[in-house]
């Protein structure tokens, strides 16, 4: 880029200016925010895309009969986020996006089901995150008069008519889920064919909407803490991190430079976790035994580390307001660099011995390609994305903690197919390793958390879990007591893409295709 | 090619039940009841789902709602915790399943709106340290065939029609175990607008297993204590 020297966001700013009001520019900065209305919003959205920025998610608040709407737009070449505000009633429309950035789709459709705002010139709204046979119409528990201790609303009586998109002769489609085979979140796939092939996939999630976001509201930002761990607990580290640097920029604290590594520390521990869970998956899809019971070994070992270094084993509690829980000394140091050390060592041989076992490479290789382009226009983040070329990682575009003195190689690759995502997964669980031991090894002294003071504000917090770019959005009253959060998961951005995935494999590859994804059910489900 | 570099890498299994693992990391600690004098009455203010309650001289742990969140281990410093048994506690105090289900229990598993944690746990189960199936212990796909139907989750809205029917898709006799935190009293999830406060709502429980997520360790030791080769410990009041 030749305009290093500039302001972030400065040369989108720029070409805004040129068609929005002179005081459309509220605030500068790296976090930039500009207000427009719903007949600048599609050329202000081309523009972002086009300028190379990408869609985090759409923040929708609501005050009283009034919302206004909150586009979040991150740079993927150089650091700085832009937030695109709207300004509407009760009543109003709002105009679609989805046809620009293909991202915003699903953000639409959880925006009309859980406020029951239309999104005008969208195709298909209804119907997402509260299903038809179990939720009444029009219900929007996300406005404010919908409190969160209201008692269940009974289910409907009406029946859920699935859409189908295939229409040729002998088509039919199969539902699998949300109760189905072996030990797997609840989730509702719909497999169109005519045959051998399958034609078109629909994940129909949701059945685990826990309406975190709803729950978190009114509680304290300590406690709302808790629910953002929770929200998928396989990146608990990852989530807890976004939630919690979005509550340190309001209050404007800088944690300790020891907590700061600290916490770079357990979320590529969990990464690495992360990352031979999803290798895991993708070899037991396959049916290859040894290999899987080998890697559920590593886990293991992973999951004791966790648990002897800071009493939990998936490393709950270990983030909090201001810096980390514990302390780690000495011994912990050591335990921690042997045991990764080991573990990716072990992985790595496991993973060359994959890539000379003919049949696992006959069922990974060009199958579930996800093109460069779809990945694109879906804004595809994480593993995923990096392994149909995209260089996406927050972790060196948009730095945070400890990640901002560090230089990262991204590991990428082209193919997008499932092999290309077993090699990206496997070359950063061990960039993983790498880190947590360079990170160790000029681990400073001194406190590791400070004291918490609530303050009111507003602000985004993000982190690259090991699925992809977590975005968190979180706004406090004075006292300390959650407004609104809204949390913007990687698997939420993810799993629309599986579909174009999918699409013309042949049944027995889809438990293959799905599981080298690495998609969180929970985490979308919220 | 594969079962050499498998043999190569030893024998990992427990040997659990005779003994258990020495690593901490195996089974992590929980809050235990602490009398007054060491836990002081702050503590209870920690506690953010109010698993604490003074009682009596002591300071009662409700493991049911305890997340784990161990602020009462590092905040207030002053709650004992223990790492020595993850307490199962067994509801329903008779009718568990006889000697004919001692080496062969088919167990499925559905996910009521569980984080993922608990899923993991389930899974490590099969893995090579806790090899489930030699205590004669099976995860089966489909409810037909199952004896147990154990819940993880707060069991959400949508997933509570489908527990339904997968229960009732099992035959007689049946049993219920509630695993984790989420399953036993909704927190920190539910009760709410969308979530229940746990699979009791909703089904009769047999066996339940604290925890958030309980380690593979505890939910083994609730299948012991279901099919009687474990004593069972206290009843919820």
């Amino acid at each position: 880029m030749s305009d290093l020297c500039l302001a972030p966001n400065a040369a989108l700013l720029a070409a805004l200016s040129k068609f929005l009001p002179r005081d459309a520019l509220v605030r500068d900065g790296d976090q930039a925010e500009i207000m427009t209305s719903a007949e600048h919003l599609p050329r202000v959205v081309d523009s972002a895309v086009r300028h190379g920025y990408a869609l985090a998610g759409i923040v929708l608040e609501w005050e009283n009969v009034r919302w206004h709407c909150r586009y979040v737009f991150y740079c993927l070449s150089r650091s700085g986020f832009v937030h695109v505000l709207l300004r509407g009633e009760a009543g109003d429309q709002l105009p679609s996006i989805s046809p620009i950035t293909f991202a915003a789709d699903w953000p639409e459709r959880e925006i009309e089901d859980l406020f029951e705002i239309p999104f005008e010139g969208h195709p298909l709204l209804g119907d997402f995150v509260l299903h038809n046979e179990d939720w009444p119409e029009g219900v929007a528990p996300m406005r404010p008069a919908y409190g969160p201790a209201k008692p269940k609303p009974p289910r409907a009586e009406r029946v859920w008519r699935p859409q189908r998109f295939v229409d040729a002769p002998g088509a039919f489609s199969m539902s699998v889920g949300p109760v189905y085979s072996g030990i797997a979140e609840s989730a509702q796939f719909r497999l169109e064919s005519e045959g051998e092939q399958i034609l078109h996939a629909t994940p129909r999630l949701f059945y685990k909407y826990r309406g975190l976001e709803k729950i978190a509201e009114g509680r304290d930002v300590a406690n709302a803490l808790l629910l953002a761990e929770r929200l998928n607990g396989t990146s608990a580290v990852a989530h807890s991190l976004a939630f919690a640097q979005a509550a340190e920029a309001i209050a404007h604290l800088a944690p300790p430079p020891r907590a700061l590594i600290l916490r770079l520390v357990f979320a590529e521990l969990e990464r690495l976790r992360s990352h031979i869970c999803t290798i895991e998956d993708l070899v037991e899809a396959t049916g290859l035994q040894v290999p899987t019971a080998m890697l559920a070994a590593l886990v293991e070992d992973l999951l004791r580390l966790s648990g002897r270094i800071a009493g939990h084993r998936y490393l709950f509690g270990l983030v909090r307001l201001g810096g980390v829980a514990t302390d780690i000394g000495e011994a912990e140091v050591s335990d921690i660099v042997n045991t990764t050390r080991q573990a990716a060592q072990r992985l790595e041989r496991i993973v060359n011995q994959l890539a000379y076992d003919n049949g696992f490479l006959d069922r990974v290789e060009q199958v579930g390609v996800l093109q460069v382009q779809s990945a694109l226009h879906h804004s595809v983040v994480g593993p995923a994305g990096r392994a149909s070329g995209l260089g996406r990682d927050l972790r060196s575009i948009q730095p945070y903690g400890a990640y901002r003195e560090r230089k990262l190689p991204v590991a990428l690759a082209q193919e997008g197919d499932a092999y290309a995502r077993l090699r990206v997964l496997a070359e950063e669980a061990s960039g993983s390793q790498r880190l947590i031991e360079e990170a160790l090894g000029a681990l400073p002294a001194g406190p590791v958390r400070m004291a918490w003071q609530p303050q009111a504000g507003a602000a985004l917090g993000w982190s690259e879990a090991p699925l992809g770019a977590a975005f968190h959005w979180l706004r406090l009253a004075s006292t300390g007591q959650v407004l609104r959060w809204h949390a913007m998961p990687p698997s939420f951005a993810n799993w629309p893409v599986l579909a174009l995935a999918v699409e013309g494999a042949a049944f027995q590859d889809f438990p293959i295709i799905l599981a080298s994804f690495g998609l969180s059910v929970a985490e979308s489900d919220r | 090619m594969w079962t050499t570099k498998g043999l190569a890498r030893g024998l990992l299994t427990t040997p659990y039940p005779r003994s258990r693992p020495a690593d901490p990391g195996a089974m992590p600690p929980l809050p235990r009841v602490t009398p007054v004098t060491e836990a002081g009455t702050a503590v209870t203010e920690v506690c953010p789902t109010g698993a604490l309650t003074l009682d009596g001289g002591g300071v009662a742990v409700d493991l049911g709602r305890c997340i784990a969140c161990q602020r009462c281990r590092l905040d207030a410093a002053t709650m004992a915790w223990t790492s020595k048994q993850h307490v199962v506690r067994q509801v329903s105090a008779s009718g568990l399943p006889g000697k004919a289900f001692r080496h062969s229990l088919h167990v499925r598993v559905v996910d009521a709106g569980d984080g993922g944690e608990t899923l993991r746990e389930l899974r490590q189960l099969t893995s090579p340290y806790y090899a489930i199936h030699r205590l004669g212990i099976f995860f089966t796909p489909t409810p037909r065939d199952a004896d147990v139907l154990l819940v993880v989750g707060p069991v959400t809205q949508g997933m509570r029609q489908a527990l339904l029917d997968t229960y009732q898709a099992m035959p007689q006799p049946k049993w219920v175990m509630a695993v984790g935190s989420g399953a036993i009293s909704g927190v920190p999830f539910g009760p709410s607008f969308t979530s229940a406060a746990g699979a009791g709502d909703v089904l009769p429980l047999d066996v339940v297993v604290p925890g958030n997520p309980p380690p593979p360790l505890a939910i083994l030791d609730g299948l012991l204590t279901l099919l009687g080769r474990l004593p069972a410990r206290e009843p919820l009041p």
